[in-house]
């Protein structure tokens, strides 16, 4: 009974409303019965094994909170008229309450009653007032002023259509059965939203049919009303759980016949067959004709006239074709399939399965009911899935699923629609239409935001890359492209090269620097995720035996391949773009990553910087240059050292024991640096300029022009530094820079937010030294 | 589309030991990932093929349904494999498609359901069309008309026709798991609505992905190569080649239509290898076909575009449209498109 409608009425706390007219009473009623636990009413049966929901209400108003109610309603009824004998004449009243209704303005719902002109919005709260209080027994003009009401609320209702909260109100009185079946309908025909029709007031609708009010007929042009209406009401998480109530009721005989009901009830049967029991002719012509809508003519007319933007209910309602005229997709209206269940046929086919059965049996979770994190973690055994799985790029929560489920179809099955509707998509792999270049951009952003989200790339754009990468122009969807490359999955670099480095780097070369700077913004990335996978996954399962990477070593040797690979890249980069100081930040910005990886990320693996960018980052004129080069210089330094240290506490040989050629590589660097900066004596090894070329050019005194006064980078430093502590100094003598005051450059240097020079001077040099 | 926040911490356990499952290479997507990579690097096809052989059908064919294939004009998909697809219930899917395509064609109009569609859907395996016995049981599925008037005239007119198999598509079959049915070639015949109804119910239903598959100059140069390399008894149509020339305001077609006995000549006079052909002899055989035309015409065939080949065996477009014509090489045709079919869907 749990799923089985009408017992969760009025979920949302049962709160007893001690008038009369209110259907809620009925909620609450129903809710006991669903407590009392099958105690008594058989409130524990399935619906669909009682007789009808005739009876269901017969043993709810058997209870004698109902007839109470019936009695107070009645009573009400009558000081109702009681209170209207007493104002002399219906014109008065009418008077009374428009000025009533004009007083507390903003409190009142008519206010929200679309565009109508002011004289129409009076007397539609009027009319409203009327059919919240009901007919007036005695006054012999009764019929004429119902009429007058009826037509206003009727003009209102299909010029400009009606708020949710006039909907909620007429609602109430067209089921309630306080007027003749005549004057329901009429009022059902008019009930066109202006907006939207809030949930609320259709379940409060359906309690009311629970007691029997109205006639057939009214019920049945509710559900037609209903199923009409069906997109514009704003929440759909109540009514859902009412279906087996609808079911049941469209099951009664009172209603059975009605061919449109019978219509939607043969569509249940065809795909789920055990949830309809009554029989059906077979043979019978049923139609749903779109002319037989009462409400859409309507509906579109005052969406017409109210001009604004059409709700996004109605354009679910109209042909979807209008909205996107040209379709090339078979039947979709978006790349990404939407998310449904897994056809339940497959279920449903079983036959023998009661509708309880089927609402209340510990089936699968479905998926439309997903909708939060802890959801997922109760129904996860038995979560429903997608019956195409690309729609799990859309959902967040399902995206969770897949990264932790172990079935390798779910995987399989995204890949294959992946990689086809990539390949499909992507506008230059089949040289066709630019046109849809934006959906095709979109498609890319929301591939790219699960890959961040699950922090892991999928094969099948990898595979995409492969086959696309060589007809990339490098211009087209070129911040996701390069997105893309970053999250390729860690693998055999040398394999991969030819497949996607290789096209990359024709690219690379004849494109602008900023496609260069991408580039290696991107190469970043990629490092950033084979490092992260690596590590995370190595401290788990170590030295797994695999046939593709054996060892650590092995994957270690891709990624150093890679390295490598970005340091060619950049050298020649540096070469083409003249030294180029804002790719040099690019550059040294994948280095920040490289020379952390002993540290950071726990793998055996220093890779130095080349020559290229070595010598180019020290001996640049930007100061933030050289401070970054200080920077890795000082990361370097310490991962070095911390290798070092392993290796003395392990003693035993590894294979990842550095080979003495990076050390001495750093060391190289790190003399240059220091004979550069610190101690004037630069270059002093390997390197010899015969002193009359240096003569020639006029810098014979050459020894000190790159330490830290005199490097071209920080010149401007010493300059600001002498001015700012002598002031009125008429020269400024560089070389006075020495001794106490080199310490107080030095201090200058580092308030000025030099911190890379800071770490580097601390860790690689010692202070006795100073010069 | 909801927004995700990226997790500060991701749950990177159970995705790190999965990716591990594929890098150790053992699971089947590890499997289609590498057949992509080598794919990907080297030349798409490999340098040689078989040369059809006489009918390899299947004893257990139905040679009226083959029959049936014949001498109709076919568009060509690719198609992923079919999740959870199963022979044995090929009479509710032709149920559930009726109804399907009742409901699409109806849309916003009508709907009509039980025995009224005036359509009906069967599915029905074609025996026998196989290369292997690997290969899974291909398949038609067909819409039929229903005569309105209840006459004694039960015959159903055929609307549409498509088409599933998979001939030697062991390259595939590897690739994936048992949940999974492979039938990657599709053919369709009818009207292109129907077409995309039908695809789109295969679709949601199975998972699966069809995608035009357009047949490149390249490939046709190998269909008419193949082709001529048949042996026939009686040639019963003439070997006909067609070229686009993209010029303004209106496209040039070039046709080239020889004796079917003369183009099999100058294959045998390019050919070597029995029973196979190899990349060279396809580059040969069409160079040769371009000095003739050149040495009369003076137009370099070689700098326009192949659209069209048609010999006696089948006849291809580049569009992906294809029309068998020798029922003895029915097999052999299809072999070739699966492979197609297969480097598409890789």
């Amino acid at each position: 009974m749990r799923r089985a409608g009408p017992v969760l009425l009025n979920p949302g706390g049962g709160v007893w409303i001690p008038e009369a007219s209110r259907p809620s009473v009925l909620g609450e009623v129903l809710l006991r019965t669903a407590r009392n636990g099958g105690s008594q009413s058989g409130g524990n049966l399935p619906i669909s094994e009682q007789d009808s929901p005739e009876r269901t209400c017969a043993i709810m108003s058997s209870q004698k909170r109902v007839k109470d109610s019936q009695a107070q309603k009645s009573t009400s009824q009558v000081s109702n008229s009681y209170q209207t004998n007493l104002l002399a004449g219906e014109e008065k009243e009418d008077l009374n309450d428009s000025k009533h209704s004009l007083k507390h303005g903003q409190d009142n719902p008519a206010e929200d009653y679309g565009h109508a002109d002011d004289q129409g919005e009076d007397a539609l709260q009027i009319a409203m007032r009327y059919f919240e209080k009901g007919p007036v027994k005695t006054s012999q003009s009764k019929d004429k002023i119902l009429e007058k009401h009826l037509k206003t609320v009727e003009n209102v209702a299909w010029n400009n259509g009606l708020a949710p909260e006039g909907i909620d109100v007429l609602l109430n009185v067209a089921l309630s059965g306080k007027f003749g079946s005549a004057v329901n309908t009429r009022i059902l025909k008019c009930m066109i939203p202006t907006t939207l029709i809030s949930e609320d007031s259709v379940v409060k609708a359906v309690s009311w049919l629970c007691v029997g009010k109205c006639s057939g007929s009214t019920k049945v042009l509710f559900y037609r009303w209903l199923v009409a209406m069906f997109d514009f009401i704003d929440h759909k998480d109540q009514i859902n759980l009412l279906y087996g109530f609808f079911f049941a009721s469209l099951q009664d005989d009172a209603l059975g016949m009605q061919p449109h009901l019978q219509a939607l009830l043969s569509l249940y049967k065809f795909f789920a067959p055990t949830l309809i029991s009554v029989s059906l002719p077979a043979r019978k012509k049923i139609y749903f004709k779109n002319s037989e809508n009462l409400w859409k003519t309507a509906l579109f007319a005052v969406r017409q006239r109210n001009h604004g933007p059409p709700p996004e209910p109605l354009k679910l309602m109209l042909d979807p074709a209008q909205v996107r005229p040209v379709k090339r997709k078979w039947n979709s209206y978006s790349v990404i399939p939407a998310l449904n269940s897994s056809s339940c046929s497959k279920e449903c086919g079983k036959k023998g399965m009661t509708l309880s059965d089927y609402l209340s049996s510990n089936r699968s979770f479905p998926l439309e009911q997903l909708k939060s994190f802890p959801q997922l973690l109760q129904n996860i055994h038995c979560l429903e899935l997608p019956s195409q799985m690309g729609a799990v790029l859309n959902n967040s929560l399902l995206l969770h699923y897949i990264n932790c489920v172990k079935d390798e179809s779910i995987l399989l099955r995204l890949y294959h629609w992946l990689s086809q509707t990539l390949q499909e998509e992507c506008i230059w792999y089949k040289m066709n239409n630019y046109e849809h270049g934006k959906e095709f951009t979109n498609f890319l952003d929301t591939i790219i935001r699960a890959e961040c989200f699950l922090q892991e790339g999928f094969y099948s754009c990898e595979t995409f890359l492969y086959k696309s990468l060589p007809l990339w122009d490098g211009f087209c969807c070129r911040s996701q492209f390069l997105q893309l490359v970053s999250w390729i999955p860690f693998s055999n670099f040398s394999e991969m090269k030819p497949l996607v480095f290789d096209h990359l780097g024709q690219l690379f070369f004849t494109s602008t620097i900023y496609f260069k700077c991408s580039v290696f913004q991107s190469l970043k990335e990629l490092l950033q995720n084979w490092l992260l996978w690596l590590s995370t996954d190595i401290h788990m399962k170590p030295m797994m035996n695999s046939p593709l990477e054996t060892t650590l070593g092995g994957s270690m040797n891709s990624v150093s391949e890679l390295i490598h690979y970005v340091g060619w890249l950049s050298t020649t980069a540096m070469r083409l773009e003249n030294n180029s100081t804002f790719l040099l930040h690019f550059i040294l910005d994948f280095y920040g990553k490289v020379c952390d990886i002993y540290i950071n990320y726990n793998l055996p693996l220093v890779v130095l910087f080349p020559p290229g960018i070595f010598y180019s980052a020290l001996l640049s004129l930007d100061s933030s240059i050289l401070n970054q080069l200080c920077y890795i210089m000082h990361r370097y330094r310490n991962n070095l050292t911390a290798a070092k240290k392993n290796e003395l506490v392990q003693k035993t040989k590894s294979e990842f024991n550095f080979s003495s050629k990076t050390y001495q590589e750093f060391n190289h660097y790190l003399t240059a640096m220091v004979g550069c900066l610190w101690t004037s004596k630069p270059f002093q090894k390997g390197l010899y300029i015969n002193p009359e070329v240096l003569e020639k050019a006029g810098i014979a005194e050459y020894k000190n022009s790159l330490n830290l006064v005199h490097h071209p980078a920080l010149l401007s430093y010493a300059v600001s530094f002498l001015l700012q502590e002598w002031p009125e100094g008429r020269t400024v003598n560089m070389s006075s820079i020495r001794g106490k005051k080199w310490n107080w450059y030095l201090d200058y240097l580092f308030s000025e937010g030099l911190q890379g020079l800071k770490l580097f001077i601390k860790s690689s040099i010692h202070h006795s030294s100073v010069p | 589309m909801d927004s995700y926040d990226t997790p500060e911490s991701t749950p990177r356990h159970s995705a790190s030991s999965r990716l591990k499952d594929y890098f150790i290479g053992a699971t089947p997507l590890q499997k289609r990932l590498e057949s992509v990579r080598k794919q990907t690097s080297f030349i798409p096809t490999p340098p040689r093929r078989k040369i059809p052989q006489c009918s390899q059908l299947q004893e257990d064919n139905d040679p009226q349904k083959v029959a049936f294939l014949l001498h109709k004009q076919w568009t060509l998909y690719s198609l992923t494999p079919l999740y959870k697809f199963s022979y044995t219930n090929l009479k509710e899917y032709s149920r559930l498609l009726s109804a399907f395509i009742a409901a699409e064609k109806q849309k916003g109009l009508a709907v009509e359901v039980g025995e009224d569609f005036n359509i009906k859907v069967t599915f029905s395996t074609l025996l026998g069309m196989k290369g292997t016995q690997r290969d899974p049981e291909a398949f038609l599925v067909q819409i039929l008309s229903k005569s309105q008037l209840p006459s004694e005239n039960r015959e159903h007119k055929v609307l549409w026709t498509g088409w599933f198999c998979c001939i030697f598509g062991d390259s595939l079959l590897e690739t994936v798991s048992e949940d999974f049915t492979c039938v990657p070639l599709f053919l369709a015949n009818g009207a292109e609505t129907n077409t995309a109804i039908v695809g789109t119910w295969f679709q949601k239903t199975f998972d699966c992905y069809f995608s035009p598959l357009a047949i490149n100059a390249f490939n046709l140069s190998w269909m008419a190569a193949m082709w001529t390399a048949c042996k026939m008894d009686q040639y019963m149509a003439a070997t006909e080649f067609l070229w686009s020339v993209p010029c303004s305001p209106q496209s040039l077609d070039i046709s080239y239509a020889i004796h079917p006995e003369d183009a099999k000549a100058l294959w045998d006079s390019v050919h070597k290898t029995p029973g196979e052909v190899t990349q060279e002899e396809v580059d040969l055989f069409m160079d040769c076909l371009y000095s003739h035309f050149h040495r009369h015409f003076k137009i370099h065939l070689s700098a326009t575009r192949l659209v069209r080949v048609s010999t006696a065996v089948a006849s291809a477009h580049t569009d992906g449209k294809i029309k068998i014509l020798c029922h003895k090489y029915l097999i052999g045709v299809l072999a070739y498109l699966t492979e197609l079919a297969i480097f598409q869907i890789d």
